[in-house]
């Protein structure tokens, strides 16, 4: 998997490399905006992580122009402009996630991972399906193991979400603004209760659990431990 | 006043525009009048002439030199047109007849206009008389002058130029002066008004636009600025009180976090103290990130008057939908969640930021209020205003705090071990304040009772639910338990 950093600043940028390197990534970088452009365009990369500022052309530039020239490749932002208003702009602008300045690293290797598996989704599913657990998302059931379960619609969001995004690392703000659209930080953890509700109904009386807590870094969904 | 400055105002040279238009407008009916007295008075008297001399040739023809000589001698009588002049003379020039001595020009061309000068003796004063002449020249080379003393003529076309002109003169003067008075005037205000905002710019904010009370443009100008400089000042003392907090809070825990990386670096080198160290940094950078973005989101809705994206939204399932993140948060602590959300309650406001405000309050409501609890949330809505109200069961506050806890950082918990950064109302405060909203502290009794007074906003689009069910009807309260 190769992924190409633009980013300006070397110290971040040297710790974005390390940290990818370290995950498995080829990672190539580049601290001017049009080398950036010009790399994206043509070579092929499986995500770019890029920088609103940048020297020589800005982040949303680059991105308006590599989609305008049919580019698709999957494209994480990062900024120091976290309002809902510049959040928008660089999603519109057909990026494909936006972090905010400053991020914790896993953090950033949730949504790098997301952003990749999601480069291979296929036709829509009518079903999701992780071990034993089973989604019908036209019924909208859920069963395990042939049992039925009783899912709120919110917790049926919340599950559709992990079952999507299964087997990857999911951190709480993802969460967040996946299930309820929310693009602030609330002070409680409120999304642990929610994860240990679902855990109750989907978890709780079999003998391998599915909803893993991932330390320091998220939740998440596998089969095998 | 500086006698450039005037000449540079815009008043002055519509002043000046304004007479140019004037003078050209009193010089065309003064013109008229002219021509119509002035200009008729001379075709007159060149008809006059013109009909004299065609009579003097008629009787030329009819009755030959001798005829014509006794015609001339008739008509110079005193009796006759006092005004009027006659000569023939022969070819030479020399008199034959008339009422004047000499030939008065050089020229004897046939049909010619002259003009010329007499001595008119009067009351033993002789004065000079302008006349004016058409010349005949008859066949046998006698030539014929007749013509008019044109000197009343002359007095009254200067009466009237002098008078017309002393008119235009004198409007323009009043014009002029007007102009010079308006200008002045108009200069002082706007002098006023530009003396202040010279000191606002130089550094006295507080200085604002004089306001004479007569209501007229410059009051309006001077109110409206007036109200800039409060917004101004407004957002100025906002965000100094917003970099003063983060100098504040955010040097405490930057200094904890330093001293305690040095305490493990002055330690013994091992590797677990050192993990433990890092793993403590983590925390307090954590802490220190929260604070932070707690500042940012509240400097955004305090500065974000205008800038802010705002929509029409239903403040009931902004609120419903805050419930549903907080309800199993609030279970888990053993406190009971009552959701009272009416339908329709529309305001103009942004989604995020007052998800957030609710967030906070309900975090609050929950952190205070000892297991066994409730907490409340309602949305009300009547002819005027939207009500957000949320209330807990917890220890409330004494109405002698209930100002100072808006203000950023105050925690007046009994319980210091409550996590939280203090920013949480004065934060819910901020948003109210951004949707023209009022928050008011209150008793619950027990417990706190936080009341947010939204404007009304657009109408609801009307659904076929919504009619079923006639308005104002109480929605299943969404994740609310009975």
């Amino acid at each position: 998997m190769r992924i190409l950093v633009i980013e300006d600043d070397a110290q971040t940028a040297l710790y974005l490399r390390k940290g990818l390197e370290e995950g498995g990534y080829i990672v190539d970088w580049t601290g001017d905006g049009r080398d950036g452009l010009f790399m994206a365009a043509s070579e092929r990369y499986d995500l770019v992580v890029v920088d609103r500022m940048l020297p020589n052309a800005d982040g949303l530039s680059i991105i308006k122009v590599l989609r305008s020239q049919g580019i698709r490749t999957p494209i994480l932002v990062l900024s120091a402009l976290g309002q809902v208003d510049d959040r928008v702009r660089g999603l519109e602008a057909g990026a494909d996630d936006y972090l905010v300045k400053p991020y914790a690293f896993s953090e950033l290797m949730a949504r790098v991972e997301a952003l990749l598996r999601r480069g291979s989704a296929t036709a829509p599913d009518t079903m999701l399906r992780v071990g034993d657990l089973e989604m019908n998302l036209l019924a909208r059931t859920v069963t395990r193991g042939g049992h039925s379960i009783e899912l709120k619609p919110r917790e049926f969001r919340l599950l559709e979400y992990l079952m999507r995004h299964a087997d990857q690392v999911v951190t709480r703000t993802m969460l967040l603004e996946a299930v309820w659209d929310y693009h602030f930080d609330p002070q409680t953890n409120v999304i642990d209760v929610h994860i240990s509700r679902l855990r109750q109904k989907i978890d709780k009386g079999f003998r391998n659990p599915l909803l893993h807590t991932v330390r320091g870094a998220g939740y998440s969904l596998r089969a095998s431990s | 006043m500086q006698v450039p400055k005037l000449f540079q105002t815009s008043t002055f040279r519509l002043v000046l525009v304004n007479l140019v238009v004037f003078g050209v407008s009193m010089v065309l009916p003064f013109g008229f009048v002219y021509t119509s007295t002035v200009g008729s008075l001379d075709s007159e008297t060149n008809a006059a002439i013109v009909a004299e001399i065609k009579g003097l040739a008629d009787e030329y023809q009819r009755f030959g030199r001798a005829g014509l000589i006794e015609a001339v001698t008739d008509r110079s009588d005193d009796q006759g047109d006092k005004d009027a002049i006659y000569f023939l003379a022969d070819a030479n020039l020399r008199p034959l007849a008339g009422n004047l001595s000499i030939w008065p020009t050089d020229t004897a061309a046939n049909g010619q206009w002259i003009e010329f000068t007499i001595d008119k003796v009067g009351n033993e004063e002789s004065t000079p008389h302008r006349v004016r002449a058409q010349v005949l020249r008859l066949p046998d080379g006698a030539v014929l002058l007749v013509g008019r003393d044109i000197h009343e003529r002359q007095l009254v076309q200067r009466r009237i130029t002098e008078a017309l002109g002393w008119a235009l003169a004198l409007t323009l003067v009043l014009c002029l002066t007007g102009g010079v008075l308006m200008s002045r005037y108009m200069l002082r205000r706007v002098d006023a008004i530009t003396h202040t905002s010279r000191m606002i710019v130089d550094g006295t904010l507080s200085r604002r636009m004089p306001i004479r009370g007569s209501g007229d443009e410059f009051d309006r100008l001077s109110e409206n600025l007036n109200l800039m400089l409060d917004q101004i000042e407004h957002l100025m003392t906002s965000m100094r009180t917003v970099t003063d907090s983060i100098a504040h809070d955010l040097r405490g825990p930057l200094t904890h976090l330093k001293g305690q990386i040095e305490l493990a670096l002055r330690g013994a080198p091992d590797t677990r103290s050192y993990r433990s160290a890092l793993e403590h940094a983590v925390f307090e950078t954590d802490r220190i990130l929260s604070i932070f973005n707690a500042l940012i989101e509240m400097a955004k809705a305090e500065s974000g008057i205008g800038r802010t994206e705002m929509a029409a939204l239903d403040l009931g399932v902004v609120a419903a939908d805050v419930v549903d993140l907080y309800e199993p948060v609030a279970e888990e602590r053993g406190l009971e969640v009552r959701a009272e959300i009416g339908t329709g309650a529309m305001i103009l406001g942004n989604r995020q930021l007052l998800a957030l405000a609710v967030a906070n309050l309900l975090d609050n409501a929950i952190k205070y209020t000892p297991p066994g609890g409730a907490v409340s949330l309602s949305v009300e809505m009547d002819a005027r205003a939207v009500r957000l109200v949320v209330g807990d069961s917890g220890p409330g506050i004494a109405p002698a705090d209930r100002g100072r806890v808006l203000e950023r950082f105050v925690r007046i918990g009994p319980d210091p071990a409550v996590p939280g950064s203090g920013l949480g109302l004065s934060l819910v405060a901020a948003v109210a304040r951004l949707h023209r909203g009022t928050l008011e502290l209150g008793d619950n009794g027990p417990g706190l009772r936080v009341t947010i007074l939204f404007p009304k906003g657009p109408p609801p689009v009307k659904t076929a639910e919504s009619i079923a069910h006639g308005e104002p009807a109480l929605a299943e309260p969404a994740g609310a338990k009975a």
